[in-house]
Parts: C-alpha cells; sequence; structure tokens
C-alpha cells in the first residue's frame, strides 16, 4: 500500500485492525470520532472481530479488560474527560498484568474543557492515572505516520509486557489528514494469547482478579509490577533528537508540540543560532538517561508543552540540577505557531549570553 | 517553500471537499501535505474552514496563523479572514455571494463569481470547484491534471457527479 491522505484517528483504527486487533469498544467524543466510525465500519465487518459502542466510557473499558482476559487485542479510545472516566478499568488491567491499548486524543481541559488540542493529560497518562501503584506505557506520537506505527508498536509492547499501553495523541493530529503508509498487512488469523481464560477443560482453572486480603502477597505483586517496569524502561525507552550535536540550547518537547518546536529550529539554525530539539518518544518510560548524558556538553534547555508545564518536571529530575531548565507553555487548546516558539527560543539565547 | 491556503465559507457549500481535492493534489505531486479542518457543533448553514499546507519540507504545524492564500466563499469568512492574509498573498472572494470592501493595499484581491458561473453551467453546487480552479490558476500551487485526478478519485464513488465537477473546475481555470 502507498501514501494515502488519511486523518490520525482513522489511521490509528487502520493501524489497529492490521496490528490485530480483534476488539474495538468505543463511546463517541470530540476530537477521536473518526477512530470510532472508522472501526464500526471496518473492523465489525472482519471475521471473527467485534466492534461495540459501549454505553459509556466506563463500561468501554470494562469490556477491553474482558476482551484481554480472553486474550484477544482489544482497545479502546477516548478524549482527555473520558480517559478520566476509565481510569479505575486501566488500574485494574495493570493490576491483573494485562494488555490492552488505550489511545488519548487529548483536548483542553480540566473538565469538560474545549474540543481543541492540548497536552494537558501528560500527567495522568505517565504518573498511572489511577489509583494504586502502577505505570502505563505511553506513547507520544507528532504525525499521522507516527500515529499508525505506533498504534502497531502499543499492541506488541502490550503483549510483550502484559500491560496497557497509552497513546497520547491530542486533537489537531486526530482531526488532520496527512499523508500515511501502512507497513503491515491485516493478519489473515488472529492469535489467542497464551495463558488466557477460554474455558479449563482439561487443566486447571486459572484465575485472574486484583484482590488480596494479604498484604504480603500484594506487595509481592507490586514488586513483580515493579520489576517489569525497570525492564521496560531498559529496554523500551525511545527518544528523538534533531541537530543537538553543536547546540547550546536545546529545546525538549512532545508530540505536536515538539513538531511545532522542530519548525521553530530550522528557521533559528538558518539564522545562526546554535539550538537543537529533543523528543521523548516514550513519555513513559521517560527518556532521562540520554537527557542527563546530554548535560554533559549543554547547559541550557528550554521545555515547550501545550500545558502549563507538566513534562517539565521530568525533565527536572532527569537533570538533576545538571543543565537550567526553562519554561514555556499555552494551555487550554490554543496552538501555538512556529514563529511564536522562535521568539522564545531566541530570546532566551540572547538572555541568556548563548550567542 | 512552505505555503497555507485557508478556505472558508458556510457549511454546504463544500468547503472542506475544495481543500480536500487541494491536498490530495499536493500528494499527487509528492509534496508534503497536512489538511486540517476546523469546524465545531456546525450543521448546513453554519460556518466552516480548512487549511491546507503544501511545503517541499516538513511542515511543523497545520494550524495557519498568516496564511500564504485565502479564499472566501461568504461574506462572513471574508470579514474574518481578510486581516489573516500575508502581506503579498492572494484573497480569492467569491464575488457572487461577497459584497464586502476589502481595505488591503497589500495583497491583490481576485474576485471570482463562482456562484453565476456554476449556475450558468446548471449545477449551482459545483460553485467550490469554479472557485477552485481559478485557484489552481492564479494560486500555481498544484498542476490543474493533478486536481482533475484527485477529483475523479475523491468522486470515485458518485461518477455521475464527476463531470459536472470537472466542467466547473475547467471553467474556474479559464477564467485568468
Amino acid at each position: 500500500m502507498t501514501n494515502v491522505l488519511m486523518d490520525g484517528n482513522s489511521a490509528i483504527a487502520e493501524a489497529a485492525i492490521r496490528a490485530g486487533c480483534q476488539c474495538y469498544f468505543g463511546y463517541p467524543i470530540t476530537p477521536q470520532n473518526e477512530l470510532t466510525e472508522y472501526m464500526a465500519l471496518n473492523l465489525s465487518r472482519r471475521k471473527g472481530c467485534a466492534f461495540v459502542q459501549a454505553e459509556s466510557e466506563v463500561a468501554a473499558i470494562n469490556m477491553v479488560y474482558g476482551a484481554s482476559v480472553a486474550g484477544a487485542r482489544a482497545m479502546t479510545s477516548s478524549s482527555s474527560p473520558g480517559i478520566s472516566l476509565k481510569q479505575e478499568g486501566i488500574s485494574y488491567l495493570a493490576a491483573c498484568e494485562l494488555p490492552a491499548v488505550i489511545v488519548n486524543m487529548q483536548r483542553g481541559g480540566p473538565g469538560l474543557g474545549s474540543i481543541s488540542a492540548a497536552q494537558s493529560d501528560y500527567f495522568q497518562a505517565t504518573r498511572g492515572g489511577g489509583h494504586g501503584d502502577y505505570r502505563t506505557i505511553v506513547l507520544g506520537p507528532s504525525s499521522v505516520q507516527e500515529l499508525a506505527d505506533m498504534t502497531m508498536r502499543a499492541f506488541d509492547l502490550a503483549d510483550k509486557y502484559k500491560i496497557p499501553v497509552i497513546i497520547l495523541g491530542d486533537g489537531v493530529l486526530g482531526q488532520m489528514k496527512e499523508p500515511v503508509e501502512f507497513k503491515r498487512e491485516a493478519p489473515t488469523v488472529l492469535a489467542v494469547r497464551e495463558g488466557s481464560l477460554r474455558g479449563a477443560k482439561g487443566r486447571p482453572s486459572r484465575i485472574i482478579k486484583t484482590f488480596t486480603s494479604n498484604p504480603s502477597e500484594l506487595e509481592e505483586i507490586n514488586w513483580s509490577l515493579f520489576r517489569r517496569y525497570t525492564l521496560i524502561k531498559k529496554e523500551e525507552t525511545t527518544f528523538e533528537t534533531f541537530l543537538t550535536e553543536d547546540a547550546r540550547l536545546v529545546v525538549v518537547a512532545f508530540g505536536i508540540a515538539a513538531r511545532i518546536a522542530k519548525g521553530a529550529i530550522k528557521n533559528l539554525r538558518a539564522e545562526g543560532l546554535k539550538v537543537g530539539l529533543m523528543r521523548p518518544i516514550t513519555l513513559w518510560p521517560f527518556p532521562d538517561e540520554p537527557l542527563k548524558e546530554m548535560a554533559k556538553t549543554i547547559k541550557q534547555y528550554l521545555v515547550f508543552e501545550m500545558n502549563m508545564g507538566q513534562m517539565v518536571e521530568d525533565v527536572q529530575l532527569a537533570l538533576a540540577g545538571q543543565g537550567e531548565v526553562a519554561f514555556y507553555g499555552r494551555p487550554g487548546g490554543v496552538i501555538p505557531n512556529p514563529s511564536e516558539v522562535a521568539r522564545v527560543i531566541s530570546r532566551l539565547y540572547y538572555q541568556k549570553g548563548l550567542k | 517553500m512552505l505555503i497555507k491556503t485557508l478556505i472558508a465559507g458556510f457549511g454546504g457549500q463544500g468547503v472542506l471537499s475544495m481543500g480536500l481535492n487541494l491536498a490530495e493534489a499536493a500528494l499527487l505531486e509528492g509534496k508534503n501535505v497536512t489538511y486540517l479542518p476546523a469546524y465545531g457543533a456546525e450543521v448546513r448553514g453554519g460556518t466552516a474552514n480548512c487549511t491546507v499546507a503544501i511545503s517541499d519540507d516538513e511542515i511543523a504545524s497545520p494550524v495557519a496563523s498568516s496564511p500564504e492564500f485565502v479564499i472566501a466563499m461568504n461574506q462572513p469568512s471574508a470579514l474574518k479572514f481578510q486581516h489573516h492574509i500575508q502581506s503579498g498573498g492572494l484573497f480569492f472572494l467569491n464575488s457572487s455571494l461577497v459584497e464586502a470592501e476589502i481595505i488591503r493595499g497589500d495583497i491583490e484581491i481576485v474576485r471570482v463569481p463562482a456562484n453565476r458561473i456554476a449556475e450558468d453551467l446548471g449545477s449551482p453546487k459545483a460553485a467550490n470547484m469554479v472557485m477552485l480552479g481559478a485557484f489552481t490558476k492564479k494560486s500555481g500551487v498544484v498542476e490543474l491534471s493533478n486536481v482533475t485526478e484527485a477529483l475523479k478519485h475523491i468522486l470515485s464513488a458518485k461518477k455521475k457527479l464527476l463531470e459536472v465537477n470537472e466542467k466547473a473546475l475547467q471553467a474556474g481555470y479559464n477564467l485568468f
């Protein structure tokens, strides 16, 4: 298949089908409705697959839980307020070590907020989101192509580590159309994950549950989760750098903000400013080691987010005082343009005497 | 070279279709392209707009705060977006519906009687294609052959609409 022009939401849906997603459970909310619509049209026609428009977000995430228990690749999607409703279910999925893919096409918040794109759910996504001591893998795409690629990666990661994976997109990525190429064909046979519950005929029954009345047992469950998280951190941390080799100032940004920052950096480079970009691709695990390494030579950082400062805390934790961190943010669903960001970068560059 | 075009009008005027057609044509030319629709809870008769960014390089933002080209298919859009256009840009007005005096000496104003021409062709709904034809000729941002090819792709499920839309596209193109 060659490049087709597709909106980000539909691209996720198509990529999910090609990744062998068997069950999708959705509930409408702007700006991610194209995803649900695409699944209604296309997944429901595939043999052995199920599309359900649930009665609520809570129902949808618990349907994902059920499908995952039964060994199917399962997915749900929503936007910020809807994702808040799913948190209980995500906590249960994490506790039961069940794979699942959850898409959050973020909109402005708090509350019902706006339908415009924002990045204000970074804390919620990267800190677990629900109750209890757990993490989810969080991927931060910045183009329609990446939405497609990362959806496929999300299903693989979820199965590999038996963990919920969150794709943290935003309203612009979901709504905009861009050329996209799908690098995989949909599987003809859908695999059933080992250890799933499909009837215990001929074997002892298995139990998947989250509750134990024995604190020591629960402690061991938590230890085991965190041993896996350590492994994920070691194996799966992903990031991208752009023109950082000789940079005197590095912008740290993720998702759509990174893309805007990259445009600003290109223009500033043309004017002779030595600036670069560090883009975390896995938001959890956060690429703190690479940043720490970078801080040996580069001392000035500017974190740019479409929120009031969330990832900036991870950058500060990673640098541990080894670099100076400034912040620029626009909350509420306002989308800054590259020239605005360029002005902020260049102001900081000159103020700090980096020229 | 990065070129951003904003297309605005009433819902139902085919504003989003124009943008999509332009974006598909740019894709055929192997360009980087983004298409971003903007509509809230509007229905037919409400306002709608979309932004198409076309570039040889990666596109940083699909949003246009100061587009090179603006197409206004109705009066409210002309008033709303007249000050957004970059100096030296082109402002395409559907002069069948836009009566506003545009006071900008730093842009070129291109008046296209899109509704009237479409009506003369016997298909009032094809006013958007008349405008897209005129835009293609004046802006030179994509080739007419690719706009036509993209139109065929978009209308592949509604083939009987192709002829009239192609005719409207050509009529707009021939205006300049």
